[in-house]
């Protein structure tokens, strides 16, 4: 599946996208945010407080524990600030 | 129905954009137009620029769930949204938001509806340059509790 980042999120980690293959472990958003987390330092730092980032699936805003099963495009990102 | 939704890096002309809408509805009795501007100070600093990022896609397709959303609420005409994003300098247009109606309390309500779910859903971020560096601005949570009313308003009604 394909990961995008923006805001702060995309500077701390370093990309603002990438294809990754988490293990069949990991379900939800939440499982994957703890995945990512130890993958370095720099995704360790993005995800340091899990309760500010929001993610999306498909383009959709979902919450913590929605299922990442089937989707083709994940996005985390910082609370909006647009308007 | 003439709805509009468009994300743009360049500059807006609201009056244009009003003329357009109310020239393709009829029956229209009231016009609501709010624009955002870019202010020249934030928590008293002066700045010299914001920069909008947003979310390609999903910006215009959650703009585009929240003008259905406001069109099912209120008897509405017509609604122009235009969001910019790039670098944006103090005194230069944000964002617009045209509601056009028969009468005007659905115009208000709509476009207020509207303008504090772009603020807490819609995917952009502003970054603030000043003589400091480039900061990040952090969402307010009087944003967030203008958009929940709205929410609460519809479960009351359910």
């Amino acid at each position: 599946m394909k990961l995008v980042y923006f805001a702060w999120v995309r500077e701390r980690v370093g990309r603002a996208e990438e294809e990754i293959a988490p293990p069949p472990s990991v379900a939800t958003v939440a499982e994957l945010v703890a995945w990512l987390s130890k993958r370095g330092e720099e995704y360790a730092h993005a995800f340091e407080n899990p309760n500010v980032i929001r993610a999306a699936i498909d383009k959709r805003h979902v919450q913590a524990g929605a299922a990442i099963a089937g989707a083709r495009e994940i996005a985390f990102f910082p609370p909006m600030t647009g308007g | 129905m003439a709805d509009t939704i468009r994300l743009q890096r360049e500059d807006f002309d609201a009056a244009a954009q009003v003329a357009l809408l109310t020239r393709a509805c009829t029956n229209v009795g009231a016009v609501v137009t709010f624009t955002g501007l870019c202010r020249g100070a934030e928590s008293g600093e002066p700045i010299a620029a914001l920069t909008l990022e947003h979310y390609p896609g999903m910006a215009e397709e959650e703009i585009a769930r929240h003008v259905e959303e406001a069109n099912r609420r209120w008897p509405l005409l017509g609604v122009t949204v235009i969001h910019r994003y790039g670098r944006i300098e103090p005194g230069e247009n944000i964002v617009l938001v045209v509601t056009a109606s028969s009468h005007r309390e659905a115009a208000f309500a709509a476009a207020e509806f509207l303008m504090d779910y772009l603020k807490t859903r819609a995917p952009f971020w502003k970054q603030v340059e000043s003589a400091k560096g480039k900061d990040w601005v952090e969402a307010k949570g009087a944003d967030d509790a203008a958009a929940d009313r709205w929410r609460k308003g519809r479960d009351a009604a359910e």
